[in-house]
């Protein structure tokens, strides 16, 4: 058995040798900096609108669909109107004050996360709707959490994914979506974080595009504002 | 074909498919879709250069300061209730695997994509203990199904049409044929959600560890990996000592990094990070969470103060899809876990030099593999290193000699006027034999065309050009 202090003895005895001038270092003032390389990576937009606009342009080209509605009231209407052109016959969703208030006028049957069903039920339902921690502009994400937004398979096992947001939950970029977990959770985060970028994709056949390939084929944000 | 070396075997291999013409364009054609869809990527970012700069500098502070970073990382995952093992070589993590599987009397594995397993030849050794794997990504999976290795590291099926895809299908699974890649696509998604639903345990690699949080970082596009990590009731990662970055911010670079030299895309459609079993307030997640981390000789290419930077690899693929030699000859041919260029660079760090270190030969050291890079690896400058220490530690006899002679001829006017005669003589002795079983020369001139010699050269051209322009003046 090697074991933690023989392996970690390996990598001290493999450093203590310096680097050769001649490898590729990466030095440099700033170089190292993540909130330097900000202004690098794709911009956010640096006003809500702008935001917005940017979130619109991506999720399109992800093939999402994004609709602001002005209050609850209409989200819950949008909800009750998908749920018939859909044909649900059941969803599932976990408990918070966004989703309650959503889901509340909702005449389908809804499995909450809260409860713990088993695999087996929630493989069954037609949609998962969730909150979110956050929306991102820069990459036109969803930013979820395990414990936030109604577990880990909530977000993935049903076939279509719908997500309830604000508008101020609009974030410019992905550093802004750590420092808020950091706000939010501290030293002790939640098992399980994704950002969520489209619906589930596959171009192992031939490269061509195929939505679905494991996970939800659709990916509805809701973006509650105004 | 088997033959005696991987050298013997992937000359063998590359010379069947450099004749292929129709596989070839097909890889290129496929190629040069990615580099198109990456080039309007890279346009989105402010500046691409300079993020590539921070990309580097990041993997290289993690690897200058591995030894406190993963010691970091395993304490923050054993905080919070996760069993971390470190393996020396494929054989402990193995073992170790096989302990966790049978010590939860399971008969079902899922995997999501992991390379590292595929080093450490996993799959085997589950199936010999009498468990079922099954591999969720569906290039994986449709390359599990025909029994072959990955053929790229990123994209595995790559080199397969519809139709083959379809006729593996039909043969193992019983469907009907398909030209459809959407039909196809949702035969192994009905197939995977009841192994999902089966399975005892989850097993897959990770892209990234993160130090200051204790977290595993996994990149994908089809939620396979997000299945396989949250519905069994056990999971394990599996990952190389190299993977570490410092801090949780710094995937904000990272992520996007790999999401654009990988696949073209600016972001894969999840990016997630898991840093424990389930915790309490938690609705689900598996009840244990396993971290193997492997070394497997990743330390004795550390102690390389010249290559190094190699390990700030984060297997994104780009440089295989640029490269011309991957290009030509595809993936299998390799012989090796990781295919390309980087593949060419660490395999003989991890398998011996003498072994494969005629894959460093394999390349026109072009350098598109170095500057496509997101973490700017000196790639084919390594490839030229271990050219040198493979030379360096043995034989060469032959070639040294041949220099030697050849020098000896062209430093002395005489000697090379000599040989002019002689080389127009052999030329046709040779022109019969060539390419032939005969031919000294024959992997060469096999496929390849040598210019006749000048009936004449030019210095004799030039002697008789002022012989009869001397004639004419006088
Ligand atoms: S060497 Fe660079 S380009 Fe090649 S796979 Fe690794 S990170 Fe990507």
């Amino acid at each position: 058995m090697s074991g933690r202090e023989e392996i970690l003895g390996r990598v001290r005895e493999a450093l203590s040798v310096p680097s050769h001038a001649g490898v590729k270092a990466v030095s440099g003032e700033g170089v190292r900096d993540v909130r330097k390389a900000r202004g690098f990576l794709p911009d956010g937009g640096a006003t809500p609108e702008a935001r917005l606009k940017k979130f619109r342009k991506l999720a399109a080209k992800l093939k999402a669909e994004v609709e602001v509605l002005p209050d609850l009231a209409a989200a819950g209407a949008f909800l009750a109107d998908l749920a018939k052109t859909e044909g649900w016959r059941q969803i599932a969703s976990h408990r918070n004050d966004l989703t309650n208030s959503v889901l509340t006028s909702l005449k389908v049957p809804i499995l909450w996360t809260d409860d713990e069903p088993g695999t087996a039920d929630l493989e069954q339902v037609e949609a998962g709707v969730t909150s979110c921690e956050a929306l991102i502009a820069q990459t036109g994400s969803v930013f979820v959490t395990g414990k936030g937004c109604g577990g880990r398979a909530l977000s993935v096992l049903p076939p279509h994914h719908v997500v309830i947001a604000t508008l101020d939950q609009l974030l410019p970029d992905m550093l802004a979506a750590f420092d808020l977990l950091r706000e939010r959770y501290g030293d002790n985060p939640p098992s399980f974080v994704s950002f969520i970028t489209g619906a589930s994709r596959t171009g192992d056949i031939e490269r061509i595009l195929v939505l679905g390939a494991h996970g939800p084929k659709r990916l509805t944000i809701l973006i509650v504002g105004n | 074909m088997t033959s005696d070396t991987p050298a013997h075997q992937f000359q063998e291999d590359s010379a069947v498919s450099t004749a292929d013409f129709e596989h070839r364009q097909w890889m290129q054609d496929a190629l040069h879709g990615y580099e198109n869809t990456r080039g309007g990527t890279e346009a989105m970012f402010g500046d691409f250069e300079q993020a590539r700069q921070t990309a580097a500098a990041i993997k290289w502070e993690a690897i200058e300061n591995l030894d406190t970073l993963l010691g970091e990382f395993a304490d923050k995952l054993e905080a919070r209730g996760t069993r971390v093992f470190w393996a020396g070589n494929g054989k402990e993590a193995v073992d170790y695997i096989l302990g966790v599987c049978k010590e939860h009397g399971a008969k079902n594995i899922i995997k999501s994509k992991c390379m590292t397993t595929e080093e450490i030849h996993l799959n085997p050794a589950l199936e010999a203990a009498g468990m079922q794997v099954v591999e969720s990504d569906l290039g994986e999976y449709i390359v599990q199904l025909r029994e072959e290795p990955p053929f790229h590291f990123v994209f595995p099926a790559m080199h397969l049409k519809r139709d083959r895809i379809s006729q593996i299908f039909e043969e193992k699974l019983g469907t009907e044929p398909s030209s459809d890649p959407e039909e196809l696509t949702m035969i192994a998604r009905r197939v995977m959600r009841q192994k999902y639903c089966e399975a005892d345990i989850g097993i897959s690699g990770a892209n990234f560890a993160v130090a200051d949080s204790g977290m595993i970082s996994i990149t994908e596009n089809e939620g396979n990996a997000r299945l396989t990590t949250s519905l069994p009731k056990v999971h394990i990662a599996v990952l190389g000592i190299e993977k570490v970055v410092p801090k949780l911010e710094d995937l904000s670079v990272m992520l996007q990094m790999l999401g654009t030299a990988g696949t073209g895309q600016w972001l894969t459609a999840y990016n997630s990070m898991i840093g424990g079993p389930r915790q309490p307030g938690e609705v689900d997640g598996p009840e244990e969470f396993h971290v193997v981390l492997l070394d497997n000789h990743r330390t004795k290419l550390l102690a390389d103060p010249e290559q190094r930077d190699a390990l700030r690899c984060i297997r994104c693929g780009a440089c295989l899809n640029v490269c011309p030699i991957f290009k030509n000859i595809g993936g299998h041919n390799y012989g090796t876990t990781y295919q390309g260029p980087i593949g060419s660079v660490i395999t003989p760090h991890l398998r011996g030099l003498q072994s494969y270190k005629h894959l460093s030969f394999s390349s026109s050291l072009c350098g598109a593999c170095s500057e496509t890079c997101p973490v700017k690896i000196d790639l084919h400058h390594h490839l030229m290193r271990n050219r040198r220490n493979a030379v360096q530690e043995k034989g060469g006899k032959m070639e040294r000699w041949m220099f030697g002679q050849f020098a000896k001829v062209m430093t002395h006017p005489k000697r090379y006027r000599g040989s002019e005669g002689l080389m127009r003589f052999g030329a046709k002795l040779w022109l019969p034999f060539k390419g032939r079983k005969l031919d000294p020369l024959k992997a060469w001139t096999a496929s390849r065309d040598l210019p006749a010699p000048a009936p004449k050269s030019f210095m004799k051209q030039w002697q008789a050009q002022e012989r009869e322009q001397e004639e004419g003046k006088s």
